[in-house]
């Protein structure tokens, strides 16, 4: 075996790598719940990709046959069902995870200087996934696959002046139709994970270069020891290695228990209109975006009024763009004095807490209709709108509340907790 | 962690709370997959009343066979009208374009109506067809109002009339069905067919669902064996760092 | 502080049974994956065993039938046709039929179970052409005169006689291929399907 790595090393710096990315690459020793997500999202991806392909070995991409496809899978091949549940399951788990992953670096202030670049290549990821998922829901060609993908696309039309133009080039059709089916497949299956295996590559080395965060906010590099080595920091492997084995283990009871058992999961991950086919006559009574899309949904919706130049529609798009667009300003935005909530004080808690209430609130409303009052007292739209605005000002306001807040100093060496 | 896992279950709750549907209100239909005998019971209902108008055109007759333990025999002389061969699927006699002449709307799929409708909104719908001159068939539904399809189980249901009354805001509701001609079944017995065939619905909707659990229950079993080993490992590991 | 190689070895020993345990998870994850590429219930559905009533046919006759994709040839062959087999192994690459184109039950000199009754694949056994029929004995069906009845390839000029074999000096390498077959009575040929018993 030594020889035979000894040819490989002398034309490949496969041992090199080995040791610089994992066998000695020193990671913080004090990592928490919230440092699964990564390796967790990585899973899920090989679990999509893997899933995807065997998928793709019978679906079909033609609006006359693709319906008629998914069930030949959930009925015809053998263990058929079983690959598109793990499918369907791991889209919506691939956003669960995302979230949780993405929080932490709220909680930790992982995106804070010397770590920008891996934060903004995350965020380019989490665009990307969201093109991915939209694409992919389109592809059962079930009756909300399609209104979902009418809707969404017509808001491209709302862009002014090019807006038609770029909605009709989109489609490639004058609605949504097997011209569309055919590109989103061919931008599902093979240009967005293309993309997306690119980007975790990016996302990964610009980590390694400045290395991880950890939940205290210090920087392990500050102390080494004689021969170089961080005093708080573990070799990844073996230990970080055997621990995320063992997180990835528990993911996959939770992951396979809704496979197996709640695959529908209650409507949230397989929505009941989508067991129908598309039909261009009959709109489902509520269009809904997938769950993970329901809060910018709500933000799209939120922007009513009308007075606006333009219009509503318009600046609702432009809502709901923006509120993505403020996660990857976050590095600038955040003026604090220490890195992780465990030393901010009672204004970044407070704030980080209403950003949260306000995301899943909107999320619940997103399902919604905006008539309806189905929290107390006002209309759904006046929540959405007051959400909005909290979730907006989270941002906007952070240069100031973030200098303001009176933080706790922050140790020197990473704590025991 | 044990915050993790409260928020967990915190966020189980929409999962328990969607199933319930939108309208609300519909019979429980309290079906049992396991229970073989009335699977293959809604078989035969689905057989005789449905697939004269209606296709299952996702499932095929052999699968069927295998699933529900009916001898292939006699699915090929009982249960097959629009086919011979048993591997084929479950297509319907009547063609689209007269169905659409004679319905105003072909007749649609069944293969999925259990998945997209559920299951209380199949077992209320077929015990809520009521007399109703006004329509084109004669029949009306409380569950479907205006349907175009007629009553056609009302040979062992009898016939019901529907009892409206004026409520409080002055519109007018639907209170209670009378039976106004006995079927050949009583209605607890026709409430066990529809209970019958709901079930088999539930199956044609996704088979799969026969098997999954069984298989489910072994996975997450040797799942559980592995987080414990993993677990196991992890510690013996972390005993250098701590 | 216990003893570092008591450490090594309980490592090394929990290491080893759950990579162990874990690689069977594996396996046992792949099967499913690996399965979904078998035949699936629509390709067994087209690909059944097909049903041939042979009642109308007479003597010197032959039906065509679809098995699988392929042509599947039904000749009743007259007791001249079966006589004439026996005169021809000289002139034939494989007389006994000792190459695998037929299952055992076919392994004999009219290479069916009945005598009278060939079934038959009608793809040529060098390039995949369809041989046309050559019934007429002699230069009556434009074949040389000592000619006694059987197939012509017209893509390159391979011959078989009336129980499927392959003549020598011809492109084709083997006899034409004999499915599995059965009876399920005197007057229907099962094509797919061996007999009963049949390993």
């Amino acid at each position: 075996m030594a020889r035979f790595m000894e040819w490989v090393d002398a034309r490949f710096p496969a041992t090199k790598v080995w040791k610089e990315h994992m066998a000695e690459y020193y990671a913080p020793k004090n990592f928490n719940f919230w440092y699964y997500f990564g390796v967790l999202s990585m899973v899920v991806l090989v679990i999509q990709i893997v899933t995807g392909i065997f998928l793709t070995m019978h679906y079909k991409p033609d609006a006359a046959t693709a319906f008629a496809s998914v069930e030949y899978i959930m009925r015809d091949v053998p263990w058929g069902w079983f690959i598109r549940y793990m499918h369907s399951t791991g889209a919506s788990m691939f956003f669960v995870v995302v979230y949780l992953h993405m929080f932490r670096a709220l909680l930790y202030g992982s995106y804070r200087t010397p770590r920008e670049l891996v934060w903004l290549i995350g965020m380019v990821i989490f665009v990307a996934l969201m093109a991915e998922a939209f694409m992919g829901y389109l592809l059962p060609w079930g009756n909300m696959s399609y209104w979902g993908a009418q809707v969404i696309i017509s808001l491209f039309g709302a862009i002014p002046v090019v807006g038609e133009g770029l909605a009709e080039w989109i489609r490639g059709d004058f609605v949504v139709s097997d011209a569309t089916l055919n590109r989103f497949f061919a931008f599902h299956v093979i240009l967005l994970p293309l993309l997306l295996v690119l980007l975790v590559y990016l996302h990964i080395v610009a980590l390694h270069k400045v290395g991880s965060n950890n939940p205290d906010g210090v920087e392990i590099k500050k102390h080494k020891d004689a021969s170089g080595k961080p005093l708080d920091g573990i070799p990844f492997h073996p230990y970080y290695t055997v621990k995320d084995t063992f997180g990835v283990m528990v993911f996959l009871v939770i992951y396979f228990g809704i496979v197996f058992f709640v695959p529908e999961f209650g409507g949230w991950f397989l929505e009941r209109d989508n067991f129908a086919p598309a039909d261009i006559l009959q709109t489902p009574p509520h269009i809904v975006p997938l769950w993970y899309f329901t809060p910018f949904y709500s933000i799209l919706r939120a922007v009513t009024w009308e007075w606006l130049p333009g219009g509503a529609k318009v600046w609702g798009v432009m809502a709901m763009g923006a509120s993505i667009v403020m996660l990857f300003l976050l590095p600038w935005l955040d003026r604090a004095r220490v890195r992780s909530i465990r030393y901010r004080g009672w204004m970044y808690k407070t704030a980080l807490a209403i950003f949260v209430v306000s995301f899943v609130v909107l999320g619940y409303l997103g399902t919604k209709s905006p008539a309806d009052v189905d929290l107390a007292l006002f209309a759904n739209v006046y929540w959405a709108q007051v959400c909005m605005i909290l979730y907006f000002l989270f941002f906007l306001l952070m240069p100031w509340y973030t200098s303001k807040d009176p933080t706790k100093p922050e140790p020197d060496r990473v704590t025991s907790k | 962690m044990r915050k993790a896992i409260a928020a967990f279950m915190l966020l189980l709750t929409p999962v328990l709370a969607h199933g319930a549907p939108a309208g609300g209100g519909f019979d429980k239909a309290n079906i049992d997959l396991s229970d073989t005998a009335s699977l293959q019971r809604g078989a035969r209902i689905f057989m005789n009343f449905c697939l004269s108008c209606h296709s299952a055109s996702y499932m095929r007759y052999q699968r069927m066979a295998e699933d529900l333990s009916i001898d292939p025999a006699i699915v090929e002389r009982d249960m097959m009208f629009a086919t011979d061969k048993i591997g084929d699927l479950m297509t319907t006699t009547m063609p689209a374009d007269d169905a659409q002449r004679w319905f105003g709307v072909a007749p649609p799929d069944l293969s999925l109506v259990a998945r997209s409708r559920g299951e209380d909104y199949l077992y209320t719908y077929m015990r809520s067809f009521y007399l109703d001159e006004s329509t084109p068939s004669g029949w009306n539904n409380t569950v479907f109002p205006n349907v175009a399809m007629p009553h056609a189980m009302y040979e062992w249901q009898g016939v019901q009339k529907a009892v409206f009354v004026t409520n409080e805001r002055g519109n007018r509701q639907f209170e209670h069905f009378e039976l106004v001609e006995p079927g050949a079944r009583s209605p607890e017995e026709y409430d066990m067919a529809i209970r019958d065939l709901t079930n088999f619905m539930v199956y044609l909707a996704e088979p799969a669902k026969l098997e999954r659990y069984t298989i489910g229950f072994w996975v997450i079993v040797f799942l559980l064996i592995m987080v414990g080993l993993t677990y196991a490992l992890k510690k013996e590991f972390w005993r250098d760092v701590h | 502080m216990s003893d570092v190689s008591q450490d090594t070895s309980r490592r090394r020993f929990l290491t080893t049974v759950t990579t162990g345990v874990g690689l069977a998870g594996v396996a046992a994850a792949a099967v499913p994956f690996v399965a979904s590429m078998t035949p699936s219930a629509r390709a067994r559905a087209a690909g059944a065993p097909v049903e041939v009533d042979i009642s109308k046919l007479e003597p010197g006759q032959m039906l065509t039938v679809e098995w699988r994709g392929r042509p599947v040839w039904i000749i009743n062959r007259t007791s001249e046709m079966l006589e004439n087999l026996k005169t021809l192994d000289e002139k034939l690459a494989d007389p006994d039929s000792a190459e695998p184109q037929q299952p055992g039950y076919a392994q004999n000199e009219f290479r069916s179970i009945r005598p009278e009754v060939l079934v038959v694949v009608g793809i040529c056994t060098h390039l995949g052409c369809a041989p046309t029929k050559k019934f007429e004995l002699g230069t009556a069906g434009g074949m040389s005169e000592d000619w006694k009845g059987g197939f012509f390839c017209p893509c390159h000029g391979s011959m078989f006689d009336l129980a499927g074999r392959v003549y020598r000096n011809v492109p084709a390498p083997t006899n034409l291929v004999v499915p599995p077959h059965s009876y399920i009575d005197d007057n229907r040929v099962l094509v797919g399907v061996d007999p009963e018993g049949v390993v």
